[in-house]
């Protein structure tokens, strides 16, 4: 809303704005495309970031959100989001990421609650993109809230307002690339002969049945 | 010699199918069932004329788009069907072994789809440039093209290229181990002119592209990187994008992960912090043995694979041979590529032939004899910054088992004696 306000203002002033602005600014202008209206802004842009930014006014509790869930998303992500077959599972997985066999959810892994607003309103229902009304994505994000115990009062109720204050646990656990991790060239001169004594076979493809096998019949 | 070389390659490839047969028949899908190979006419052959040197062959107009010859209808994009839930949200692998030079064509670069193929019409085709900009903008794809254009040469490799390979050897074929990566030349325009049409604002410190797909991809990228070589690309290999590479217009982000490289853009939003979106949080994040995960590894590190002779490209013929493979990395040109027959005991230079373009593959060959005797064969890559590429047993030492993306080690195929490769691992 003040985003696409502040647009038309940025719009209207740009002639001025331009003199002002950083040096990339004052590069040669093609003079090539149009301006884009608030309107077709507010259409469009539908990101959601951390600090709240993008998020749409609207509200929704956990138990609309069960509703909309078991109707629109349990056929492939579970009733409760456990997930069905190979269709991605959204709730569990807690203690699990140094595990041999980790499972990685909204509850165990993901940083940021808005990701989660963010992408089922962009992507969710698979095939039905940008179908929830934003209170049923509230409502929703509520839901996967409740079945990952990030929240357990049955009357919770997601909003703009109150959105910002749900932090997800994992939030600690993001660390920076630490690559290069392994040793360069002057630090360890690759050797090119007489390199080792013995060479042994440590592990062999599992070989993996992809296809039916009517063409090697023969 | 080479007759017999090649009739008894034929036979040798017969004696693979019944082995394969017997292992559940899965070496069929790697590639070796050539059934358009298989029959040969002694009538084609000298001292006989074949019908094609006598008798006139189809006109001009016979094939407005031509199409591979049909004896080459074996060489095409493959999937691995249990990877994922759907066809919509999947990835299927470029034929490596079939391939040579350093472009891949078209129609066989790998394809990663989150929502399905986008179907756009171009000329409803708009690009939206929105968020710390002077000027919100929205772009035909004649605007587009009206902005002065550049060429380059580079590929793109998935983070999750040779992601099943990290709990050891579980795929037999360079194209299901390596496949996801693809290099062609892209003409487009240099992402920084239409980001400076629009006008940066002074914080304006990363970019978010967004897909026009029904997944509605959408990364954060530092300016940094937009500015320096980012670019729109309209074509490939000279003429329009594939609609399965994103036409009409795709983002091409040299060097870093192929997730990046937003299909089917329909809008870039400028901002003062990142997203955290989806692809960069739940996925392309690499999960460390500790539990704790890496965020943001953009770039793809020095990598080289051998594609022959590979699982699925057995060695044929003994005596003279052909070594060939790629190598390439996300952080400059390759220097310099090693090989090895005897499983690391001693290595040889490996000859680069062709250009050596930044962040594009390099093509390499290592002409040698073979005796017949068994070989366990890798290739190690050095690039312009002098990293090394490292083993599998390297990085997991850093890294675990767990973290899917990033796993550039070190390759290892075992010839047998009857010429029959398989990918495994050495001490
Ligand atoms: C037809 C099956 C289907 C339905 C229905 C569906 N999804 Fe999904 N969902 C998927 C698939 C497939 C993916 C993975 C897509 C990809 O990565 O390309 C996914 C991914 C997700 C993810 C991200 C999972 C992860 O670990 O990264 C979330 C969250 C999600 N869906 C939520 C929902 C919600 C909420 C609904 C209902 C409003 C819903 N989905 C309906 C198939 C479905």
């Amino acid at each position: 809303m003040s985003r696409s306000a502040r647009a038309a203002v940025s719009a209207l002033l740009f002639s001025t704005a331009l003199v002002f602005s950083s040096p990339a600014v004052q590069a040669e202008s093609f003079g090539l495309g149009r301006l884009a209206t608030p309107e077709e802004i507010a259409a469009w842009d539908i990101d959601v970031r951390p600090d709240g930014q993008g998020l749409p006014e609207g509200r929704g509790g956990v138990m609309t959100g069960e509703e909309i869930y078991q109707e629109r998303c349990a056929s492939c992500h579970g009733e409760f989001g456990e997930g069905s077959g190979r269709w991605p599972v959204l709730a569990g997985g807690e203690d699990t990421l140094d595990t041999e066999d980790p499972v990685k959810t909204i509850g165990s892994y993901w940083p940021y609650l808005s990701t989660v607003f963010d992408y089922v309103n962009r992507a969710m229902p698979f095939g039905d993109a940008q179908s929830l009304t934003p209170d049923e994505t509230y409502a929703v994000v509520a839901y996967i809230l409740y079945l990952n115990d990030i929240v357990e009062d049955e009357e919770f109720e997601l909003s703009k307002e109150n959105f910002t204050t749900v932090r997800l646990p994992n939030e600690v656990n993001f660390i920076e690339d630490a690559r290069p991790d392994t040793a360069k060239v002057e630090q360890a001169e690759p050797c090119m002969s007489d390199c080792k004594a013995e060479v042994e076979i440590t592990a062999r493809a599992r070989i993996i049945d992809v296809t039916p096998d009517e063409d090697a019949a023969d | 010699m080479s007759e017999t070389g090649s009739s008894k390659g034929r036979t040798t490839r017969r004696g693979f199918l019944t082995g394969a047969a017997a292992v559940g028949g899965s070496l069929a899908a790697t590639g070796l069932v050539r059934p358009a190979m298989a029959e040969s006419d002694p009538e084609n052959q000298p001292p006989n004329v074949a019908d094609w040197s006598k008798y006139l062959g189809e006109g001009v107009d016979a094939r407005p788009y031509g199409t591979p010859s049909e004896y080459e209808s074996h060489v095409v994009r493959r999937n691995v069907a249990w990877l994922t839930a759907s066809p919509e949200s999947s990835v299927n692998f470029t034929p490596l072994h079939e391939l040579d030079g350093i472009i891949t064509p078209n129609g066989l670069c790998f394809e990663r789809h989150h929502s399905g193929i986008a179907e756009v019409v171009p000329s409803d085709f708009r690009l939206m440039i929105n968020g710390l900009v002077d000027k919100p903008l929205i772009f035909t794809m004649e605007d587009i093209k009206r902005f002065p254009r550049t060429n380059k040469v580079y590929f793109l490799e998935c983070a999750a290229n040779s992601g099943m390979e990290w709990r050891g050897a579980q795929l037999n074929g360079c194209q299901f181990t390596h496949g996801m990566i693809h290099c062609v030349m892209y003409t487009g325009v240099p992402l920084k002119h239409i980001l400076e049409e629009a006008g940066l604002k002074t914080n304006a410190k990363w970019i978010m592209p967004e897909g026009g797909d029904a997944s509605g991809m959408n990364r954060s990228i530092p300016l940094e990187k937009a500015l320096d070589d980012c670019m729109l690309a309209f074509a490939m290999n000279g003429e329009a994008l594939r609609p399965e590479q994103g036409y009409p217009l795709r983002l091409v982000v040299p060097g870093w992960e192929g997730n990046m490289w937003v299909k089917w853009l329909r809008r870039i939003e400028v901002g003062d912090e990142p997203w955290h979106a989806r692809e960069e949080t739940s996925k392309y994040t690499d999960l460390m043995e500790d539990g704790r995960a890496r965020r943001f590894t953009w770039a793809m590190d020095c990598k080289s694979v051998v594609t022959n002779p590979s699982p699925q490209a057995p060695l044929l013929h003994k005596g003279r041979n052909v070594l060939s493979g790629l190598a390439w990395s996300g952080r400059g040109t390759v220097d310099r590529v090693d090989i090895t027959l005897d499983g690391g005991k001693n290595w040889r230079h490996a000859r680069i032939d062709g250009p050596s373009f930044d962040k594009s593959v390099h093509r390499f060959y290592y002409e040698f004899d073979w005796n017949g005797e068994p070989l366990l064969v890798q290739s190690r890559a050095i690039d312009s910054t002098g990293y090394l590429q490292p083993t599998k047993n390297e990085l997991r030492a850093v890294r675990g088992t767990n973290s899917i993306y990033h796993n550039n080690g070190i390759q290892t195929w075992h010839v047998r004696e009857n010429g029959e490769v398989e990918n495994v691992e050495i001490s």
